[in-house]
């Protein structure tokens, strides 16, 4: 493999493990606040699923890097403009219905990209997402599911997803985005075609949406920068709490 | 795949010091499920052995985030070591784990405590309308999903309707 295509891919891989990191470490904080006991361990189990995949994905990042980063240290030693992940999953969970629907939003996006991603032409990649697509299968299920009983429930419950499907339609468009670097990858069969992945989100997406009796919000202005470094205010609160350990006793171990 | 009898074990002739690993394996509970075995429950990869007689263990996980993963990992060593074998255990994540890989025996052994064993997969994709679940108790095919998730990663609740008892059920995966 060239050096660009190596840098890329390194790139490419920090930015899911990233993505997963953050989202995970979102659905942990319902631990012990969920609705009722059963969401409770399911938002659990399904953050745990994601620091799995991210704890793969930071490790093989690290081995492409290869400066020596581990996942702890990719994971607990860098700041907000070093985090790549989409500006989505960092967003705060506010109610349950919003958490929902920044859940399927995602999921939707993980189950297609991860379903085509166990073709990639890297192996690591490959297995990676092999492993990965069955949890993800099960995730989009539970978050669609929840989508369709929350939109197609109560006056109340309907107005609080569709308020938050409007508040976080602008931050899908950046799953989508592919700079040149990754398009070399797309050429090398090492990740999907981006126009290809929307294509398969945006299907599954309506279909849920409509069982849901939600509108689709038009694509308006989409807020992008979360994979270039560019976050909003609410990632640097999250790391805050989740790096605290490991920056108050570095190099701690038990 | 597991022998004749639906359990994992070595390779018939394998050498003195693979089998003795694999005895070793049979004896590590699953610390979540402690009545199935780590080789019950399919995640003992391969065992094999060098020109030096240096075994070699693979061990593939579950759930990509079950917390056990380490436990078990840290077991399987002590285990062999017990045994006085010289050996080192790695984690390989491809192909992954599946429940069809859990033994004949892990299955009657679930069984056994009241966890409905997961139904085979076959071609059957997980977005498939969920199949009839038995109630481990009393047998009645009238049972509901309370939660898509459980006690742990790799369980479901379910409830029967018939005796109104609660039950987990190992999902498919």
């Amino acid at each position: 493999m060239s050096t660009d295509l190596k840098e890329a891919l390194f790139a490419t891989t920090l930015r899911l493990g990233d993505t997963s990191l953050v989202l995970g470490h979102r659905l942990s904080e319902w631990c012990g606040h969920a609705p009722e006991l059963e969401e409770d361990i399911a938002l659990t189990n399904v953050a745990l699923d994601l620091v799995g995949h991210a704890r793969m994905l930071l490790t093989y990042a690290g081995e492409l890097e290869g400066k020596g980063r581990d996942e702890d240290r990719l994971a607990y030693r860098r700041d907000v403009f070093d985090y790549r992940n989409h500006l989505l999953v960092e967003q705060p969970n506010r109610d349950f219905g919003h958490t929902i629907v920044r859940q399927f939003l995602h999921d939707a996006w993980a189950v297609e990209l991860y379903g085509r991603l166990c073709a990639s032409t890297d192996a690591t990649l490959a297995g990676i997402a092999a492993k990965a697509v069955k949890e993800v299968r099960y995730h989009v299920r539970h978050s669609g599911d929840w989508l369709v009983r929350l939109g197609d429930g109560t006056d109340v419950s309907h107005a609080k997803v569709a308020d938050a499907l409007g508040r976080l339609w602008p931050y899908t468009g950046e799953m989508f985005e592919r700079d040149e670097a990754e398009q070399a990858l797309v050429a090398a069969g090492i990740i999907p075609d981006p126009a290809e992945l929307k294509a398969a989100w945006t299907a599954r997406v309506e279909a849920v949406l409509e069982e849901a009796t939600l509108d689709r919000p038009a694509d308006g202005w989409m807020q992008k920068g979360g994979r270039r470094g560019e976050h909003s205010e609410h990632l640097g609160y999250l790391l805050a709490e989740m790096q605290f350990l490991p920056r108050a006793y570095p190099d701690a171990t038990w | 795949m597991p022998d004749a009898a639906g359990c994992w074990g070595p390779e018939p002739g394998a050498d003195a010091g693979v089998k003795a690993a694999w005895d070793a394996l049979a004896g590590v509970m699953d610390p979540e499920i402690p009545v199935l075995s780590i080789v019950d429950l399919g995640i003992v990869r391969a065992v094999s052995a060098d020109a030096q007689g240096r075994l070699s263990v693979d061990l593939t996980p579950t759930y990509s985030g079950c917390p056990a993963t380490n436990v078990i990992v840290l077991e399987a060593e002590t285990a062999l070591a017990r045994a006085g074998l010289d050996a080192a255990v790695s984690v390989v994540i491809a192909p992954p784990w599946t429940t069809d890989w859990i033994s004949d025996t892990g299955r009657e052994k679930l069984a056994e405590v009241g966890i409905v064993p997961p139904p085979h997969s076959g071609k059957r994709s997980l977005t498939a309308p969920d199949e009839v679940i038995a109630c481990p108790r009393c047998g009645s095919h009238d049972t509901r999903q309370i939660s898509r998730f459980g006690s742990t990663a790799c369980k479901a609740l379910h409830a029967c309707n018939a005796c109104l008892e609660p039950f987990d059920v190992f999902k498919c995966h």
